[in-house]
């Protein structure tokens, strides 16, 4: 901050220059045309130096700590992956590709990595109906409504710490809760418990994962349908359309690119299931919820396999770069190209 | 919903619209508002669980888990409340999320400021790195970070520790978040403060700034919550009375697993502040993901 008042007292002595640069600028850009710039860049060069000046100024401290705390990191994780490392001495045991070899031949890396594919998958089945479902259902003039959506945000805004530590205690077998009702309308709960028997963990926590992100969902959802003109509507009832017929033809379709852009966030996070995880079971029993992130954070942590843990993480961004990648490619292009002709009007407008 | 599929006659657009629109609106209202309790129900259900939980004894949960408090029992509250070491975890939580905040706020606006109002030849290239962050979950560079600040930055068990590498993973979606809505921003202001003698740098401190708070705060919020709610970073850095919440909760809770009732009033507790927080902030933080959406 004192930074910046200082610069502001050296550029009140430099005002005329920068003024008249400054006014060049901007009738370079009225005109836009390429044959006035030359001469004009000439001119402005002092304040051409003190406009580099102040774009480091003002990118510069986001960009370094990017670089240390971001860029760095992910750097090493690539050099640790390729020697074996127990986070003790120098980096001398250089093993090549061996650590990836060992990951990706590891069967519990494996399985996390089809948790993963299944978490990203059941999110998106089980949140995107029910989810778009609830939505319609609230888009409509209620008086309750914002009360609602409130009610319906509450677990999205909770930790995973505590959401999963109270359904932990909700799950446990027989005196929990679920079990509880459950035995009164006679249904015996799994013996080992929701969590405890390997079969049936991971679908557990995908049911808890859908209760705490649902709201997301709705509430995208929901802020998506008001975009929906409402003339269209009118228009659609007017020429005798169910009410069903109106969301199927009109609604769902124009908000695409909501569900799209949804379902990437959807994807994304589900890729770096850790918390609920960590909390609900550890990964296991019998390494059964074992995800991606759980899996390097207990060979890094525990085992102390920095190498084993950093290729493992090199997997897990390949794996998410892939699915991102080809999710834009095929998912989000239909929203991209609009976007780009759109930003070409606007340039021509300017 | 099958009220609303009743066709009228055409030749009366007007009545018949009318009478569907009427339709819509009763007919099928009942049948929402019943599919709204069960949301409502299955939503609130555990968590309103976990805090009438607390007001129960271990007997009583013991004896009927699906009953109410009967009858109310405050002991495990006021345990939670008297025990120091809640306190010190709300502490460290708060100072953790308010430095983050901080810094992303301050870095974030800066950095978006050249990218959406200066023309200059590597803008776009710049902005792409903060596009390509987002592609970088922190989980990816959870082992090297770890490493990085305990052994090299001698910053483990640290709020710093914890709230730089947090406000370096939140900035991208910062930066992305803040730039569209300062190129929104009328050019004709920048003009006219120009004319009347104020640097880029004045325009940025005396009018940028103040228009750009609302979504200053959205961005704001958002790295709150993120910082608040974070477990895996806190997880590998903190330790013993630099823990945050989460990580309380998570340790009480394995540590006394017998005590159900303790537990779910340490957990209810833990989440109250927040949560009555992030309700008020909603609008915000729901533009944030909108706009982080919208790119």
């Amino acid at each position: 901050m004192i930074r910046i008042v200082a610069q502001e007292v050296t550029y009140v002595t430099g005002a005329a220059a920068e003024t008249s640069a400054s006014q060049t600028e901007t009738a370079r850009r009225a005109v836009g045309a390429g044959m006035t710039e030359k001469p004009q860049r000439r001119r402005a060069k002092p304040a051409d130096r003190r406009k580099t000046l102040e774009i480091l100024f003002f990118i510069s401290p986001a960009l370094i700590l990017i670089a240390v705390f971001m860029l760095l990191p992910i750097i090493q994780a690539v050099r640790y992956s390729v020697y074996n490392w127990k986070g003790f001495g120098p980096l001398v045991d250089f093993v090549g590709l061996k650590n990836y070899a060992r990951v990706l031949q590891n069967e519990v890396f494996t399985d996390a990595m089809i948790h993963n594919l299944i978490i990203i998958g059941g999110s998106i089945a089980l949140q995107l109906p029910i989810g778009l479902g609830i939505a319609l259902l609230l888009n409509r003039k209620m008086k309750v409504q914002s009360l609602l959506r409130t009610i319906i945000f509450v677990p999205y805004v909770l930790s995973e710490v505590i959401a999963g530590v109270i359904w932990f205690q909700l799950l446990q077998p027989q005196y929990g809760v679920i079990d509880t009702i459950m035995s009164k309308f006679g249904i015996q709960g799994p013996a080992q418990g929701w969590l405890g028997t390997p079969e049936l963990a991971l679908w557990t926590v995908l049911a808890v994962l859908t209760w705490k992100y649902l709201g997301l969902a709705v509430i995208l959802f929901l802020a998506g349908l008001q975009g929906v003109p409402s003339e269209l509507y009118e228009a659609a009832e007017i020429d005798g359309a169910s009410w069903w017929q109106i969301q199927r033809k009109i609604t769902i379709p124009l908000l695409g690119p909501t569900l799209r852009t949804w379902g990437f966030l959807s994807m994304i996070g589900s890729l770096q299931l850790f918390d609920m995880v960590w909390i609900l079971t550890g990964g296991g029993p019998a390494n059964s919820t074992t995800t991606m992130a759980s899996f390097l954070v207990s060979e890094g942590t525990k085992r102390q396999n920095f190498g084993v843990a950093a290729a493992a993480s090199v997997i897990l961004f390949i794996v998410a770069l892939i699915l991102a990648v080809s999710y834009q490619q095929f998912v989000l292009k239909r929203d991209a190209q609009p976007a780009d002709e759109r930003i070409k009007a606007k340039k021509v407008k300017a | 919903m099958s009220a609303t599929v009743a066709a009228g006659p055409q030749h009366t657009p007007t009545q018949a619209r009318r009478a569907k629109k009427r339709a819509r609106n009763q007919g099928g209202n009942v049948v929402v508002y019943a599919i709204a309790l069960v949301v409502v129900a299955l939503t609130l259900g555990p968590v309103l669980y976990g805090i009438l939980g607390g007001f129960r004894s271990n007997a009583q949960l013991a004896e009927n888990p699906a009953g109410l408090p009967a009858p109310w029992v405050l002991d495990n509250y006021l345990g939670v409340l008297k025990n120091p070491d809640f306190w010190q975890y709300a502490m460290n939580s708060a100072m953790i999320a308010v430095i983050t905040t901080v810094i992303v706020v301050v870095l974030g606006i800066m950095a978006a400021y050249p990218l959406a109002r200066y023309q200059f030849r590597m803008r776009e290239p710049i902005f792409m790195v903060f596009v390509l962050g987002l592609l970088f979950p922190a989980t990816v560079a959870i082992v090297p970070l770890f490493i990085l600040i305990t052994r090299d930055l001698h910053m483990g068990n640290t709020w710093w520790g914890v709230a730089l590498p947090q406000a370096a993973f939140a900035l991208p979606m910062t930066v992305v978040i803040l730039r569209p809505f300062l190129m929104a921003l009328p050019q004709e202001l920048e003009e006219a403060a120009q004319l009347d003698g104020a640097s880029r740098i004045g325009f940025f401190w005396r009018i940028l700034l103040p228009l750009s708070s609302p979504g200053m705060v959205t961005v704001g919020v958002l790295a709150f919550v993120g910082s608040w709610n974070a477990y895996l970073l806190p997880l590998l850095l903190l330790q013993g009375d630099m823990r945050t919440l989460p990580l309380g909760v998570a340790d009480y809770s394995s540590e006394h697993s017998a005590d159900t009732a303790g537990v779910f009033a340490f957990t209810a507790l833990a989440m109250i502040p927040a949560l009555i927080f992030f309700l008020a902030m909603q609008k915000r933080i729901v533009n944030g993901l909108q706009g982080a959406v919208k790119g």
